[in-house]
């Protein structure tokens, strides 16, 4: 994970490098924290977005809501859609490549996107490998549904993690399983004992190193975003009352009835997360949210959360 | 003499790291989201984020004219990256903040990721006037300063431009020192906090 920052360093002094956060890509990720990145599908949306008070967009061509209803293939976005985004806005451009897609990645890094999700929401390229991140300059941010998948993403060089939930949906209820799953599995690894961790290496699948600094934090060593089916400021501020650092809003914005005034209701309940007046004042008025699916009535093949692994 | 009493604005941004720095250097510390947080406070940072956000936020609850009025009585204010922005009295390129209130009152002009986009940011070791070793600093889409006015200090400059600057009770890095272990530039700002008016020494106790 320091490969690509080290590249990056002016001067050959040796750096102490204390914690991973001192990597200008780890470091991105903690300037987006209590903020909202929203899915955009055209330069216009991309404006919105920024003036509604997002930290960073994420660029593609289908919204997951319109992925799931029209089916198909799902790719990286036209290039012409993403340098119209990025010429368009002054926060931080994301742009999705698809799982195991290391060529993707390489023309969203091209294009200098500020950020590359590796994203279940497009359709895999590789049910084995994910991308090996660390061969790459430019940020990952990947899904998981478990502390496992987070460490394992961690170990190829993702320097941020979003728990997937499912998107497209306006079900909250995945959301809410993953972000659960992934903080009460950090808590248990730090009330295991220092040689209990192998094992727990083991199971979680992940490098023994990580696992002993995970169980030590009491944390990720990354900054934890939560994804998939927040659709209204209620949402948004219970992701983070159960400690998530920012939130991911994908069709829950320009999938509803008044995108710019929800937009700015799910930053402000984002910020204000912990105080109920704030919560309902914004969510006053808000027009239609997105038509919700439930997750439960989705056939096990249309569920992306179990995209990746 | 107690312990500084220190705000981080905490709308949006890294303001864990700061909260942490700041407790690392003996100080009482506090987040602010609203103008009644921030009485009584000897100091307050305002971190690293997206700028655009902030001022979203900020301007509905009209807290950057209470933070000017609480630097006027004599609060310290430290702005690091989108907190420099914010405290600086000229954006240069402002269209995505027009309309909305800034801090300001730090006489300097910024360019909003002046360096580039996220490919461009970079680390250094970084020497600073008062400090006798380098100071780690970590540049993420940082806005570049542009211009300082005669009254602003540059403590220090990196590739020709300045990257740390004071003006009084005013301090501004264009850098992250909350990314980093090194806890010397927010002494010094706990130090400016503390003493109010009265000049002080720059090198921090200890450092």
């Amino acid at each position: 994970m320091t490969v690509a920052a080290d590249a990056r360093t002016d001067d050959s002094a040796s750096e102490d490098r204390p914690d991973v956060a001192a990597d200008v890509n780890a470091g991105l990720a903690h300037m987006l924290k209590g903020g909202v990145i929203m899915d955009v599908v055209t330069p216009e949306q991309a404006q919105i977005a920024e003036q509604a008070g997002a930290v960073a967009v994420m660029a593609l061509e289908r919204v997951p809501a319109d992925i799931r209803s029209t089916g198909g293939v799902a790719r990286m976005s036209d290039p012409d859609l993403i340098a119209g985004i990025i010429d368009t806005v002054s926060i931080p451009v994301m742009a999705k490549a698809r799982i195991g897609h290391f060529v993707e990645a390489q023309v969203l890094e091209h294009l200098r996107v500020d950020y590359i999700d590796e994203s279940e929401v497009l359709s895999p390229a590789d049910y084995v490998h994910h991308i090996d991140k660390s061969q790459f300059s430019v940020p990952f941010v990947c899904g998981a549904t478990d502390l496992g998948e987070a460490l394992r993403r961690i170990t190829e060089g993702a320097s941020m993690i979003r728990s997937k939930g499912e998107a497209g949906t306006g079900d909250v209820s995945e959301a809410m399983k993953h972000i659960r799953t992934i903080t009460g599995e950090i808590a248990r690894l730090s009330a295991l004992a220092e040689d209990e961790l192998y094992v727990a290496a083991k199971e979680l699948q992940a490098p023994y190193e990580l696992v002993r600094q995970v169980a030590r934090d009491g944390r990720l060593p990354v900054v934890l975003f939560v994804a998939g089916g927040v659709a209204t400021p209620a949402d948004a501020a219970m992701m983070m009352q159960m400690g998530a650092d920012g939130v991911f809003v994908g069709s829950g914005i320009f999938k509803s009835g008044n995108p710019a005034a929800r937009a700015e209701a799910i930053v402000k309940a984002t910020t204000y997360y912990d105080d109920p007046a704030v919560i309902a004042e914004v969510s006053r008025g808000l027009g239609e949210a997105m038509v919700g699916l439930n997750v439960s009535d989705l056939p096990a093949p249309h569920r992306l959360a179990e995209r990746g692994w | 003499m107690s312990a500084p009493q220190l705000g981080v604005l905490a709308l949006q941004g890294a303001v864990a790291e700061h909260v942490r720095a700041l407790r690392d250097c003996g100080a009482q510390v506090r987040t602010v989201r609203r103008p009644a947080e921030l009485a009584g406070l000897d100091g307050l940072v305002v971190p690293g984020g997206e700028s655009t956000t902030m001022a979203r936020l900020a301007d509905p609850v009209g807290l950057f004219p209470a933070v000017c009025a609480a630097h006027e009585d004599g609060m310290a204010v430290f702005g690091t990256c989108a907190g420099l922005i914010l405290l600086a009295e000229d954006v240069a390129d402002a269209a995505a903040l027009t309309g909305y209130d800034r801090i300001g009152g730090l006489d300097v002009t910024v360019r909003r990721n002046g360096y580039g986009s996220q490919l461009d940011s970079f680390s250094a070791a970084l020497p600073v006037t008062g400090l006798r070793e380098p100071l780690p600093a970590v540049f993420i889409r940082a806005p570049v300063i542009e211009r300082a006015g005669v009254d602003v200090e540059v403590l220090a400059e990196h590739r020709g431009a300045p990257v740390a600057v004071r003006q009084g009770r005013l301090l501004g890095a264009s850098f992250h020192p909350e990314l980093t272990a090194d806890r010397r530039l927010h002494g010094l700002f706990a130090e400016i906090a503390e003493a109010g008016d009265r000049p002080r020494a720059m090198e921090p106790a200890g450092a």
